[in-house]
């Protein structure tokens, strides 16, 4: 199993404690195209950041490839999110100071584990399949919305993370990007076998992908 | 951890934001700049001012002061030598202000190692003739190559030549003050009334400032050999050696031996220019307390602006984050920001602080009180350049730090869900 949520639980507490999520229990496997459905307010999206380690203020426990993440300190829960996630969010969330190549290749760079020039040939590669390498060097801010999401997501691959989540990735985008997002997502789960776990309000987005999680209430139905 | 990342980073946060930067460490460069120039300026001025007496005083002088005896016969008395004895009325006794055996004295001197150099002086009291007036005045009998060579007796004659003194007999260099007074040229001949009514005359040679007009109106000078024949004395007559160590800080103890091996008095500079070691650390105390302030409020401009960096790019520090940045990766982002602007603007600083140094040390300074210079002094103590570099990097450090950790602490799902 790739990923598993066990009992997590979690309030919050300004001005009044509310639950957000009672007792979440989810399992994803290897190579799925997961998405996570649910009304606006139902806690898919804290969900989420609980999974992508970003948030560690609950109850329960998290497993992600047969580690403990519960507990852990922020730097090596950094660490991570590194090597094992990718993350592509509703606002494209590029570093405008830096080029579109640069911005694929900061997360390879934080890692360090390969040369330089082998990033860079690496961040070329995933850049020309989502048919964005003409647009390598240009600043991040050049790009329209769709073109900056396919960014992220070449970003996201970087590192070749054991997942990919998405918080509404296609949120912001109109009809024809939103397809070509789509497109690029089952691609990457059909021929590269990516596990990908994505949060949508969209039930057209959500019902063509291989497992779906529908929440209702902070609870998974 | 990797270095060449965070300074890349660091690089283009700071560049994307390169106006408010660039004043953070035009901010820093000033005030270095002014620290700079303050302090070598304010130390010029203390060194000047030292050196005004300092250099012209011996590190100990070994003299007769004229007193009653401290051994007065009742003393010698079994039964009342143990009480507190009060006397009246008691006189010096015939112990004049010689300094008995003075050239065994010197030639003892002479063997001992910590003494860089001795110059034997007389001092005697005159009246100069001037017409139906006559003007009190000093003459001081000196030995002339050691005075030149120990207490830069050639650097305050501004009119003739000092050697001349020894070179022409019967010779005399006036206080300029003094010589003013008389109206006595150089070339002229002055007559000279000893205390015991003598009447010599002596050629003016040249006249001398100390920068000290007090002195200048009485004091003169001329040879040992002159001042001895003046008051009819031999030429072991001598009332003062002045010496000179090896190192100014030993004169206390130095001189506390020699009072007693000679059994003359003996007075060491500390003692007798006290006054001077305090002015100069308070005026220098008072150029590091300036030059710190400016420091602290350059770090708080620097603080501010990355305070501002930090809410601008808050977005940036969420996805660093998101994408695998520890807290720790992004204070050392931000920390390299303030660090990088502490030293870009500190060497600036430092250069334009030199420069403003040289432009000082160039503007014509003329002033008849110190005749030895003609512009500014201005010191150039490395001490100063490194005093600077480093409070420029301290003051930055902490500047960047509560920001840095500040940014450290930002919770990329608060950012991130905030949209």
């Amino acid at each position: 199993m790739l990923l598993e949520a066990k009992h997590i639980n979690k309030s919050f507490h300004d001005p009044v404690t509310v639950p957000i999520l009672k007792d979440v229990s989810i399992e994803i496997p290897k190579g799925q195209f997961t998405s996570i459905v649910g009304k606006s307010g139902c806690g898919k999206s804290t969900l989420l950041y609980i999974l992508s380690t970003m948030d560690t203020d609950y109850e329960g426990e998290l497993w992600i490839d047969g580690e403990k993440l519960t507990g852990k300190t922020e730097a090596e829960l950094a660490r991570v999110r590194n090597e094992k996630i990718g993350f592509v969010f509703q606002f494209h969330y590029l570093l405008n100071e830096f080029s579109v190549l640069q911005n694929v290749m900061l997360p390879g760079l934080k890692l360090g584990k390969i040369s330089h020039q082998e990033l860079e040939h690496r961040a070329i590669e995933h850049l020309r399949k989502l048919g964005m390498d003409s647009k390598a060097l240009k600043k991040a801010n050049q790009l329209s919305g769709g073109e900056k999401q396919r960014v992220a997501i070449a970003r996201a691959l970087i590192n070749d993370p054991l997942i990919i989540m998405g918080d509404e990735p296609t949120g912001n985008l109109d009809k024809k990007n939103t397809e070509v997002v789509f497109d690029i997502f089952r691609q990457l789960s059909e021929e590269y076998k990516q596990s990908l776990l994505i949060v949508t309000h969209d039930p057209n987005f959500a019902e063509r992908t291989q497992q779906i999680i529908e929440m209702e209430d902070g609870r998974v139905i | 951890m990797n270095y060449p990342l965070i300074w890349n980073i660091a690089q283009s946060l700071s560049l994307a934001r390169w106006k408010q930067t660039l004043v953070a460490a035009v901010g820093v460069m000033f005030s270095i700049t002014m620290f700079i120039a303050l302090l070598g300026f304010m130390n010029g001025l203390n060194d000047l001012l030292d050196s005004l007496v300092l250099n012209r005083t011996p590190h100990v002088r070994l003299f007769n002061e004229i007193k009653a005896n401290k051994n007065q016969p009742i003393l010698l008395d079994n039964h009342y030598k143990k009480y507190h004895n009060f006397i009246r009325s008691i006189k010096p006794n015939g112990k004049n202000a010689q300094i008995a055996n003075s050239v065994a004295i010197i030639s003892k001197l002479k063997t001992d190692t910590r003494v860089l150099g001795i110059s034997p002086k007389m001092i005697a009291q005159v009246f100069f003739n001037v017409g139906e007036t006559d003007v009190t005045g000093v003459v001081n009998g000196i030995d002339v190559e050691a005075e030149a060579r120990l207490f830069a007796f050639g650097d305050y004659v501004t009119s003739g030549s000092y050697i001349d003194l020894k070179n022409i007999p019967n010779s005399i260099i006036l206080g300029k003050g003094l010589a003013d007074k008389m109206l006595a040229n150089i070339g002229d001949v002055v007559q000279v009334t000893t205390a015991k009514g003598d009447r010599f005359p002596l050629k003016v040679v040249g006249y001398f400032q100390s920068g000290l007009g007090e002195i200048d109106k009485v004091q003169s000078y001329t040879s040992l050999k002159t001042a001895q024949k003046l008051i009819g004395q031999s030429n072991a007559y001598v009332t003062d050696i002045q010496i000179k160590l090896h190192d100014l800080n030993m004169a206390p103890s130095v001189s506390k031996e020699y009072a007693q091996i000679f059994g003359t008095d003996a007075e060491d500079i500390q003692t007798a220019n006290a006054q001077f070691e305090t002015g100069s650390s308070l005026r220098s105390l008072i150029s590091y307390a300036v030059g710190i302030t400016l420091l602290i409020v350059a770090g708080f401009g620097i603080y501010n602006i990355l305070n501002m960096l930090i809410y601008e790019k808050m977005d940036t520090i969420a996805i660093l984050k998101a994408t695998g940045f520890a807290g720790s990766d992004v204070k050392k982002i931000f920390i390299t920001i303030a660090i990088s602007i502490g030293i870009l603007g500190g060497c600036t600083g430092l250069f334009f602080g030199f420069l403003l140094s040289l432009l000082i040390d160039n503007v014509p300074f003329k002033t008849a009180a110190l005749p030895t210079i003609s512009t500014y002094p201005v010191n150039y103590d490395l001490k100063y350049y490194l005093i600077g570099i480093t409070f420029s990097l301290i003051t930055t450090y902490l500047a960047g730090l509560f920001p840095a950790r500040k940014a450290s602490k930002i919770d990329p799902v608060d950012i991130i869900r905030g949209k």
